[in-house]
């Protein structure tokens, strides 16, 4: 078992369901940090906090275990994790900005969500204060050497699109290094959802990341479930996820698209589109709403799929399954596309692992890291399907990635829609205390969602969004090719904005 | 491969779902007004800019479908361009948040006059559920006028389709 394990395991526990919460004292977790550059130490999933203490959850590989743990925020800080695990960095950051409590030893201190602009400062701490100074420049990390030149690109881009700021320093048409900054899309979600019922904040968890809509909300619900002890009806976890693979399967089809799309491809965004609005139309009938926002709730789902709806899914199904084939013998078929997207934007399985990216980054970089399997949920343990691992890393793996997965989840699908179980969808939420985790495979990947309840209200909740742990590889992915592989690149990433800007 | 799909396409008509599917008499009363009506104003084409105010990217989705061949939104003479110095309309999603207020007033700027604005989405209307944040200014109106709103969570590619009419109709006037 790896350091950060044993000292994890050791720690006395708080009630979490599924998994306990440790409790170590500032001096055990700072020793969990330090073992985290081990060979082997667990991957670094979430790190997020309350207004008294600082959490973490973790994979470890060796005792095929998550572990949850805490440490109480002493005098202000924490001991850092980000100098032995750089993907800590942008939550500590996060941390900072809405809580106040400084990772001592961090590798980055600078503002993160913080942009200067709220009229208070450490809005989620126990006394936000009163914002006394005006907002100053973001400070971005120096360029040393001569002849590199820098391309400020965002908030506002140049497409339909959410608003971030790319921060290249190029030399000549190479980029040299990316630096992303985002933050814009800050709506205080976290501090919304404090005090109420999770009915209530399921509201928000809907509308972390629309394109995400379906999952978030399994998450949070799961998460609610957990933390109250109930259990839904396998009716309502078979719509659950015949929303899910709706969701992934219209996402991936529009990612597909689009990434043809930027090497300037228009045929397949055009057929992707096409079947994209097509599943959206059986969804709306289906379930009432074509994104499908707001029907999946803690205790179940909102309201059973309507007569004829598994007909019409089926119906927008069949095109599909007959021309996806072809359309990815199509994009087999051009030299000049895959001339754009094979040995383009690599992440190496090294990195992704360092990284512990989920969904179709992970994937396409060697990690068959998949929620519905390992630990599992239902209906999911009952299926099989299949979650295609490639190495190669680049922008053309990412695509394949997603070809494979839209086939697995079509198949799903049908099982699903065929073998509905019979029975109630929804039972009420069981009011109460305690403290849960619940977690959910959406498009992008792995979804976490923490929450304690008190008296049946939120007291603290915190939601990770597969993109925390992927836009820093896509920094990496972009170093060493030219600027104008970067549309693709960041298409074939499609990375969460609002998920991550909370 | 390609060239015979496009052959096959060709045989059976454009995969552009005629707007008849939803509403043919409408839709085609829809496109005749507009291109008056857009004629009359600017000339046969609306260019719109879009910005994303703090939207949690639902109404992207959606407006994104504009663009597909289902919809066709330059059929109707209306256009996503990339920079404001081009747009006609600006469109904006999401509840305002702090953190984008400048970068939206800046585009507005650069938007040369006449110019309207376009309000898409509940939460650009008052903030939707995000009403009462920290982190929240409110509707796009705490920050600019807004000339038209299309109201929605998100709303669908034919309400929007719908609301940009109504927007070319009121200033054909």
């Amino acid at each position: 078992m790896s350091t950060a394990g044993t000292i994890i395991r050791t720690a006395p526990t708080e009630s979490c369901q599924p998994w306990p919460r440790h409790k170590l004292l500032g001096e055990e977790w700072r020793a969990m940090a330090a073992s985290l550059g081990e060979a082997g130490a667990p991957s670094l999933l979430a790190l997020w906090a309350d207004t008294a203490r600082v959490y973490v959850l973790l994979h470890d590989a060796d005792a095929a275990g998550w572990l949850v743990a805490s440490t109480s925020v002493d005098d202000g800080r924490y001991p850092a994790l980000s100098p032995r695990r750089p993907s800590a960095t942008w939550f500590e950051r996060m941390i900072h900005d809405l809580w106040g409590h400084e990772a001592s030893g961090g590798r980055d201190l600078r503002p993160w969500l913080e942009h200067g602009r709220w009229p208070v400062t450490v809005p989620m701490s126990l006394r936000p204060l009163a914002r006394e100074s005006p907002a100053e420049p973001p400070e971005f990390l120096p360029v040393e050497g001569e002849d590199y030149h820098q391309i400020p690109v965002g908030p506002v881009h140049a497409g339909i699109i959410e608003p971030g700021h790319f921060r290249f320093s190029a030399l000549g048409e190479t980029v040299a290094r990316l630096e992303i900054r985002l933050g814009w899309l800050h709506k205080g979600t976290l501090a919304l959802m404090r005090g109420k019922s999770p009915r209530v904040a399921a509201r928000f968890a809907a509308r972390l990341s629309g394109d995400t809509t379906v999952a978030h909300s399994v998450a949070f619900a799961r998460a609610a479930e957990a933390a109250s002890g109930t259990e839904v009806p396998p009716r309502a976890a078979a719509l659950r996820a015949v929303m899910t693979e709706l969701e992934r399967v219209a996402n991936h089809l529009s990612d597909c698209g689009a990434i043809a799309g930027d090497a300037a491809f228009a045929y397949l965004p055009a057929r992707f589109g096409w079947h994209r609005e097509a599943l959206l139309r059986a969804a709306a009938v289906a379930f009432g709403h074509r994104l499908m926002m707001d029907v999946v709730v803690p205790g179940g789902v909102t309201a059973d799929i309507v007569p004829g709806g598994t007909e019409a899914i089926l119906r927008a199904l069949a095109p599909l399954e007959d021309e996806l084939p072809e359309l990815i013998r199509v994009y087999d078929g051009f030299s000049s596309l895959l001339d754009r997207t094979v040995g383009t934007g690599i992440v190496t399985p090294a990195l992704a692992g360092e990284f512990a990216a989920g969904g179709f980054v992970g994937r396409a970089s060697g990690r068959a890291i998949d929620l519905r399997r390992t630990p599992g949920y239902p209906p999911y343990d009952r299926l099989a399907f299949e979650v295609p691992v490639q190495q190669e890393g680049d922008v053309d793996a990412r695509v394949r990635i997603r070809f494979a997965e839209i086939g697995a989840s079509l198949n799903l699908l049908r099982t699903l829609l065929i073998e509905l179980p019979e029975g109630g969808v929804s039972v009420p939420l069981l009011l109460g205390s305690g403290e849960g985790i619940g977690w959910a495979e959406g498009f992008r990947g792995d979804i976490w969602h923490w929450l304690r309840l008190d008296g049946g209200q939120i007291a603290a909740v915190f939601m990770r969004d597969p993109s925390w742990l992927q836009w820093p590889l896509l920094e990496a992915a972009i170093h060493d090719n030219i600027v104008a592989d970067f549309p693709l690149c960041n298409k074939s990433f499609n990375c969460s904005y609002s998920g991550v800007d909370l | 491969m390609v060239w015979r799909r496009v052959l096959a396409t060709l045989r059976h008509g454009p995969a552009t779902l005629p707007a008849a599917r939803l509403d043919d008499a409408a839709t085609r009363r829809m496109a005749d007004r507009l291109e008056a009506a857009a004629q009359r104003t600017l000339g046969r084409s609306l260019a719109i800019r879009q910005v994303d105010a703090g939207s949690c990217n639902g109404c992207e989705l959606e407006l994104h479908m504009l663009n597909s061949i289902v919809y066709d939104l330059e059929r109707f003479g209306l256009r996503f361009v990339a920079s404001p110095r081009h747009a006609d309309v600006l469109l904006v999603t999401g509840p305002l948040t702090h953190n984008m207020r400048e970068a939206l007033l800046r585009t507005w700027i650069a938007m040369p006059d006449p110019k309207w604005l376009v309000a898409v989405g509940d939460c650009a209307s008052d903030g939707g559920v995000f009403k009462g944040s920290y982190a929240i200014a409110g509707g796009v109106d705490a920050a600019l006028p807004v000339d038209l709103l299309i109201r929605g969570c998100p709303p669908a590619p034919a309400q929007l389709l719908n609301g940009l009419r109504t927007l070319l109709e009121a200033n054909a006037d």
